[in-house]
């Protein structure tokens, strides 16, 4: 469904972000990026939906040319990306309700969003994922009155109402608790297997990934290290991405079960 | 860190090295110099004789002004009403205005660094290096005097000062909600709506009431150069030496003052 | 946790809350505010044959910053510019020196509490009276000429920079304050250990800054006889001498515009 093929990004400094990296997704696949800091996971994530303009390649969605459209056709094409970030990125200032409707301004027109005028189907969806993430009776709180684990929902409840094809997440709970990232964790997850979303999770904790994903790529200084199952990714291979280390604890299966009776 | 020797040969710790200490000398006396020279140019051009009388003759106003004229005020109201209103519309006019230069000229909302953004500055930089008694100055000679100027002078002077502190505003916004936005397909105008004006409300609130209690103050003396307001029967009571008048319009401008400041601090606290 | 359930919202409208909750209050603030609008603007006379006649004064005006006369009263600029530029500097100075015991003393958490009430007093005085006022007073008491204004911009000054510096003071480390008090020191030398060094590069910045007001406030003393290029540009006006008055304003923006950017770079120094 998504294809990336040569694709590499060249910062006006100078730094080689992502040296021609190909990679393919079918419907419904869950991945994990890993790599140290600096490894361009980022970029990768932002040269799909073109928030970094990739420097040369191509990224075709649903035999779509992302890198080849305009404006317009840009704005249509990301419509169907859905997107959650690290530090949440929900507009403070704004209610949680017009959080989660933000994610339509791609299909309302301007005058519409302006007096917050939304199809009534809109409203209903919003509710619903709202009810999905557990933050119906927060509807008309403001978006910095909630906590990082509620505040991630909203956004996650944001990137699906969008109605996308793919999810593109990044880093989603560097700024969470141990137990509420593995709870965020799920929640993505399992939304991306209920609505066979197909999902690339930006991610620094190797133990966390693993728990959840069914494939992990790896990536160091902008190339492709690895692409195989969570149970491939032995100790050698973390030490080819990351470099020396210790990796008897990350590689250990981790039981879950004990650290969360998760409310999700 | 500098030490330096004393004749017997014994070290002594100091803050600065000897050069550092002259540089920081020489700069005091540079100061010193010029401003017994620019005292010189003061004193020369003042006559001393009327100073030395100036405790009596203050003593002498101060006694004629005392008590104030109190029944005076019944022909101050309207003066009050327009100096509220050259204040309030004048700063309503101006951020009217503000708001899209400071637009066009923070850096990262700019439709053109090269062209659109240095125009804007001057327009900021002009506006707001000339004081609004002069603006007034100006108006009362193109649009005749009266109310209108002082509105308009008011209004011109703020342009800059509210389109100064919005564009600072708009370049420090979190680019993460902007990116956010962008992401879900947003055209440019939604971002603004959803991703900018958010984050610069509270700065545009701030500056707003923040404005309008500065031109509170500015409009009360607008009528000394006839444009409207409570300052025209302070020149006329001036002109004519009528203390007690003077007394009471002064007394009327404080009051007007402090209450601006109040309801302004009170309108702050209530919005951030 | 919630008692709204997903069936009791679904199909229901969703409005953005109001940023006033009461409607009752809502509503009043609004039509207040429309009834207010409608007076105010009814209340402003505009002579419109004034203004249209006016308005070919103001294309030449605006004409005569093409083409500025700086020469045929060149002294007269000359002189004021240098009157301007002479209040501006001493004033600044004098009122730096008097604003920092001024500022200290109004600081609740160094001053004891009479000092306090002296030193909030006339900070808050300064503050109140615009500097016009202050300059018509002055020249009443002192006569014309840059003495007066001098004066006008030293109170202004004390004002601005001891209010900042008294609030600076106020929200300073106290832990460094206290450390220095430990050591035994004198009240003195605890001021210039503790406190000083924590509030003068903002000082320095705000001093700047305030030499910048000054030179501005200094073109406008003139029209009330205060000294300063005001007095001539108030002369250019009433003759209509739109050409020399442009020239002059073109002298305040661009040293405005210099002291801006001489100030950008010595805050930048210093913090």
């Amino acid at each position: 469904m998504l294809q990336i093929e040569k694709l590499t990004k060249r910062y006006p400094t100078g730094d080689l972000a992502l040296n021609a990296v190909d990679l393919e997704i079918p419907k419904g696949q869950v991945i994990a990026l890993i790599g140290p800091s600096g490894a361009g996971k980022s970029t990768l994530i932002r040269c799909l939906n073109r928030l970094v303009e990739p420097t040369s390649g191509k990224v075709t969605l649903k035999g779509q040319d992302i890198t080849a459209l305009g404006a317009r056709g840009l704005r249509a094409a990301r419509r169907k990306m859905g997107m959650i970030f690290q530090e949440y990125a929900l507009v403070e200032r704004l209610t949680v309700m017009e959080n989660v409707l933000s994610g339509r301004l791609g299909y309302v027109g301007f005058w519409r969003s302006l007096f917050r005028k939304y199809p009534q189907s809109d409203v209903d969806e919003a509710f619903r994922l709202l009810d999905r993430v557990g933050l119906l009776a927060m509807a008309d709180k403001r978006a910095d009155e909630l906590s990082g684990g509620q505040r991630q929902r909203v956004g996650i409840a944001r990137a699906l109402i969008q109605n996308p094809d793919l999810l593109l997440v990044d880093e989603p709970t560097a700024s969470l608790d141990p137990k509420t990232s593995r709870q965020i964790m799920r929640l993505i997850c399992e939304l991306c297997e209920e609505r066979e979303l197909a999902a690339i999770i930006n991610i620094h904790d190797v133990a966390l990934a693993k728990m959840f994903v069914q494939r992990v790529i790896g990536l160091k200084l902008g190339e492709l290290q690895f692409d195989g199952k969570p149970d491939e990714l032995t100790a050698d291979v973390l030490t080819t991405i990351y470099g020396e280390e210790d990796w008897e604890a990350t590689i250990e299966k981790v039981d879950d079960e004990d650290l969360d009776e998760a409310v999700v | 860190m500098p030490i330096s020797e004393t004749n017997s040969g014994k070290k002594v710790w100091q803050l600065r090295d000897r050069n550092q200490t002259l540089i920081r000398y020489f700069g005091y006396l540079v100061t010193v110099a010029v401003f017994m020279w620019c005292w010189k140019q003061i004193s020369d051009s003042t006559t001393w004789y009327f100073v030395w009388d100036a405790p009596r003759i203050a003593a002498d106003i101060g006694s004629r002004a005392m008590p104030p004229k109190w029944d005076y005020i019944s022909e101050l109201w309207v003066p009050i009403w327009d100096t509220l209103n050259i204040a309030t519309l004048g700063t309503i006019l101006a951020l009217v205005m503000a708001v899209p230069v400071a637009f066009l000229a923070a850096s990262n909302t700019t439709p053109s660094k090269l062209f659109v953004r240095p125009i804007a500055l001057i327009i900021i930089v002009s506006t707001r290096s000339i004081n609004s008694l002069i603006w007034a100055l100006l108006l009362v000679s193109i649009i005749g005097p009266g109310v209108a100027a002082g509105l308009m002078a008011i209004a011109i002077r703020s342009i800059g000062f509210c389109a100064k502190l919005l564009y600072e505003a708009i370049e420090e916004i979190d680019t993460k909600q902007i990116e956010a936005i962008s992401a879900t397909g947003a055209s440019r105008w939604q971002v603004m709506v959803y991703g900018i004006v958010p984050q610069i409300m509270p700065a545009f609130a701030g500056i707003s009431v923040f404005r309008w209690d500065i031109n509170i103050r500015e409009s009360t003396v607008l009528g000394l150069v006839g444009a409207g307001g409570i300052g025209l029967q302070l020149q006329s009571s001036l002109n004519v030496l009528a203390w007690p008048q003077v007394a009471l319009i002064l007394l009327v401008i404080l009051v007007a003052v402090v209450l601006g400041e109040w309801v302004s601090a009170k309108v702050r606290g209530a919005i951030i | 946790m919630s008692d709204v359930t997903l069936d009791m919202r679904l199909g229901t409208k969703w409005r953005k809350p109001h940023f006033v909750k009461n409607p009752a209050l809502r509503w009043g603030l609004i039509i207040g505010a429309l009834v207010y609008l409608v007076l105010a603007v009814s209340s402003i006379e505009v002579n419109w044959a004034r203004v249209s006649e006016g308005l070919i004064r103001g294309w030449n005006f605006i004409i005569a910053f093409a083409s500025p006369d700086f020469t045929s009263r060149g002294t007269d600029i000359q002189e004021g510019l240098i009157e301007s530029v002479i209040m501006t500097i001493t004033s600044t100075i004098v009122g730096i020196a008097i604003s920092i015991p001024i500022g200290l003393g109004a600081a609740r958490n160094i001053a004891p509490l009479p000092i306090y009430m002296i030193c909030r007093g006339i900070v808050a005085l300064s503050r109140a009276l615009n500097e016009i006022i202050v300059a018509i007073l002055m020249v009443a008491i002192f006569g014309f000429g840059p003495l007066a204004g001098f004066i006008t911009l030293s109170f202004a000054t004390i004002g601005f920079l001891a209010k900042l510096m008294a609030e600076d003071i106020e929200d300073m480390d106290r832990v460094q304050a206290e450390a220095i008090r430990s050591t035994g020191s004198s009240w003195l030398q605890w001021i210039d250990y503790g406190v000083l060094p924590q509030v003068l590069p903002r000082l320095v910045g705000l001093s700047m800054y305030r030499l910048d007001i000054n030179f501005r406030e200094s073109a406008v003393l003139g029209l009330v006889g205060a000294g300063g290029i005001g007095a001539t540009l108030n002369t250019a006006f009433d003759r209509y001498e739109f050409d020399t008055a442009a020239a002059i304003l073109l002298i305040i923006i661009v040293t405005v515009m210099c002291l801006e950017y001489l100030s950008g770079i010595i805050r930048r120094k210093v913090q």
